[in-house]
């Protein structure tokens, strides 16, 4: 499994129907600003739904709405590690 | 309608406004139903889709209160905040704001929001509230709220937003009485909002959650349908086979549905046209009204109905949410030349016709990557191509199935061609992107609505307006061109006589291009139509038409019979590469300059798409003359 740099997890890594909350978005400021928009707010549980045939770009169901991200856009929304930290 | 007991309060607010010429701005998220409820309230022909972003201009019409008060209402683009970031977003920040020039500010707006996801669209309704103009809130798909389970206390979300709110579904039509009742009234403005929603986004969501909340807002179920249908249209495999049947299936029906209708119309052509004929004398109005106007214009609406077909299809793959599926899957194609899926949408519409594609690009962020779809879109196939290619395909192709009944060869052919204008799109794009409008790869980000059943009431509106259109072209500019034309074709006298179609003005300019279009393998009637059809592509069909319409023999043997014997096959499909790539249509090239503000990228693409076209025109005449 590809962990990101700082260990957490990013969207990416969901299998198709697990969720996670998300952390953070690791993009500029326009994008970023469109996707929290979109639902994708810091604290916003994210499930992995489908993808296109070939797994890129792949459907994330977040806020009631389904949203199609590129892998590398997906790639810097990172997840809240699921263990509570110390 | 809750909310407009209110309106009470509008007694506070001078009655001027309530009688004056009002204007109204719909706005809402994509894919909220904004278009199909401006053409609920305004009638006007509109187009409608189900994936973000088709509202490309802000579209105006006039709609009819039941006191006999004209208002007029404007369709601003879908935005999800009003922020201007995009195109989109600064034109609907610049229309509410009133710092569009020459734009009346709007008197009051009616927004819009898709009921069955509340939370996220409710955060449009801050900044758009805190503009202080009446607004009404609409909270559209009512019918869907209510089969999955979800509720809403209306009178509840009116006090807390402080504005009427009112229940509807502008597809079936239900709850538009309140919304005519606030467009009668004119409500006050709004209460002030708080002030924290419109900090930052978190803080506008959290505002938004708050409103739902408090209007025991209960969320709807999934939509199962899409999450069912998706598992199949996404699949692995069965997606992509499904694009494909999809297509082939598109091509197959405008030739084999489309015959039947077509061949109506040929009838009534040549009936009417012989009525016409029989009633007058010889005369060269006669002359003119057959060999001009019926010939000319009647050989271009015979593919109405083909059209039509093409129409519908794409109408139904857009308003069942098909569309946005289809940009997904294509999306990784699109990376591969350095675009992406949203560049799909506008050369989606292409296929229909390029102008409203190219305003379709506004949506792209990237200016470069905007560029070079603008560049690209003309080379799609569309709708204006399709009378060339059916009939010189009809005029040389016999019809012989291929895949048994299902593809026979005149739709193999077609699809050939459509695949061509494809690729050429695809490379053009690879080499621009790789080179002068080079830019970092970009993201692409989509939603994907939930599926939803195309109305008939809205692919109808669709076909009547494609027809309106096309009409109007037939009797304008292809009339137009027509009766020059045989003007042309009918001059200089000779002796008082009129002249043989070789010794006219127009044969003498089809004559006089000859050299440059022989190596291509066509003959000088086929010139006069390449000039004729810089007006518009379909235009030489009517040209070839009327030209071939003044030989008698000709006229007896009908025009694909007439071509078969004046034009070699090589040259035939030399001819049909040639219009798959040749930019000609002033229209486009018009939006072109609009779009790009200026003349350099028209006048690249227009020089560009003449030099491919005549290069491939000549490799084809070339190559198959080789085989023959």
């Amino acid at each position: 499994m590809q962990l990101s740099g700082n260990g957490h997890l990013s969207l990416v890594e969901l299998r198709r129907g697990e969720h996670g909350i998300l952390d953070r978005l690791d993009l500029p400021a326009d994008i970023s600003q469109r996707l929290m928009e979109l639902g994708f707010l810091p604290g916003s549980p994210v499930v992995a739904a489908g993808s296109a045939p070939g797994g890129d770009p792949r459907v994330f169901r977040v806020d009631g709405a389904e949203i199609a991200l590129r892998r590398e856009t997906a790639a810097r929304l990172i997840l809240r590690a699921s263990n509570p930290e110390p | 309608m809750s909310g407009c007991d209110d309106c009470a309060l509008a007694a506070l607010h001078p009655p001027e406004t309530a009688t004056g010429a009002g204007v109204v701005a719909i706005i809402g998220p994509p894919n909220s139903g904004k278009s199909t409820l401006f053409n609920r309230l305004t009638g006007l022909r509109q187009k409608v889709a189900n994936y973000p972003g088709v509202t490309v201009e802000q579209r105006v019409g006039n709609a009819t209160l039941a006191s006999g008060r004209e208002i007029t209402l404007v369709d601003l683009p879908g935005v999800y905040s009003l922020s201007p970031r995009s195109e989109d977003e600064q034109v609907a920040h610049d229309i509410l704001t009133g710092t569009m020039p020459d734009f009346p500010r709007p008197d009051a707006v009616l927004l819009i929001l898709d009921s069955t996801n509340l939370g996220r669209h409710l955060m449009l309704a801050a900044p758009v509230l805190a503009l202080g103009l009446p607004t009404i809130v609409i909270l559209n798909m009512a019918d869907d709220l209510k089969a999955r389970g979800g509720e809403i206390d209306v009178q509840a979300l009116s006090r807390q937003l402080g504005a009427p709110v009112v229940l509807a579904s502008a597809a079936r039509g239900d709850g538009l009485e309140g919304i005519w009742e606030f467009l009668a009234e004119r409500c006050a403005p709004p209460a002030p909002v708080d002030a924290s929603a419109l900090e930052t986004i978190p803080k506008c969501r959290a505002w938004a959650a708050r409103m739902g909340k408090h209007a025991a807002y209960q969320a709807p179920a999934p939509p199962i349908w899409t999450r069912r249908l998706d598992a199949v249209f996404l699949h692995p495999v069965w997606g992509p086979v499904i694009f494909v049947a999809v297509v082939v299936t598109v091509f197959q029906a405008i030739f084999s549905w489309a015959r039947p209708m077509m061949d109506a119309v040929q009838t009534f052509i040549t009936w009417t046209g012989n009525l016409v004929g029989a009633a007058l004398p010889a005369s060269p109005l006669r002359s003119l009204l057959i060999e001009g106007v019926w010939s000319g214009v009647g050989s271009v609406l015979v593919f109405l109905p083909q059209i039509l077909v093409l129409f519908l299809f794409i109408g139904i793959l857009e308003d069942s949410g098909y569309l946005a599926r289809a940009a997904l899957i294509a999306d990784r194609t699109m990376a591969r030349v350095g675009l992406q899926g949203k560049s799909f949408i506008p050369l989606l519409s292409a296929y229909a016709c390029a102008v409203p594609a190219i305003l379709a690009t506004r949506t792209i962020e990237n200016k470069r990557d905007r560029i070079a779809t603008i560049l690209v879109a003309p080379l799609m196939t569309c709708s204006a191509r399709l009378p060339v290619y059916a009939l010189i395909i009809a005029a040389f192709l016999p019809e012989r199935p291929v895949l048994g009944p299902l593809l026979g060869t005149r739709a193999t052919a077609m699809l050939g061609l459509y695949l061509l204008g494809f690729l050429a799109a695809f490379v053009t794009a690879r080499v621009l992107k790789s080179s002068i409008l080079k830019s970092e790869r970009g993201s692409f980000v989509m939603e994907m609505p939930p599926y939803r059943r195309p109305t008939v009431r809205s692919l109808g509106l669709r076909l009547l307006d494609r027809s309106k259109i096309f009409l109007r072209r037939a009797g304008t500019v292809i009339l137009a061109v027509a009766i020059v034309l045989w003007i042309f074709a009918h001059l200089p006298l000779v002796h008082g006589q009129l002249p043989a179609v070789e010794h006219s003005i127009a044969g003498q300019v089809g004559h006089a291009i000859e050299p440059v279009i022989r190596p291509l393998g066509f003959n000088w009637k086929i010139g006069v139509g390449l000039i004729t059809s810089l007006a518009a592509r379909e235009v030489i069909v009517g040209t070839l038409g009327t030209l071939y319409g003044m030989e008698p023999d000709a006229r007896s043997r009908g025009l694909q019979q007439a071509l078969r014997q004046d034009l070699t096959p090589a040259g035939a499909v030399a001819l049909l590469v040639f219009f798959a790539f040749a930019m000609q249509c002033m229209s486009t090239i018009a939006v072109v300059r609009r779009e790009t503000a200026g003349w350099k990228w028209p006048i690249i693409q227009f020089t560009y798409m003449t030099v491919l076209a005549y290069g491939g025109a000549f490799l084809a005449n070339r190559i198959v003359s080789a085989f023959m």
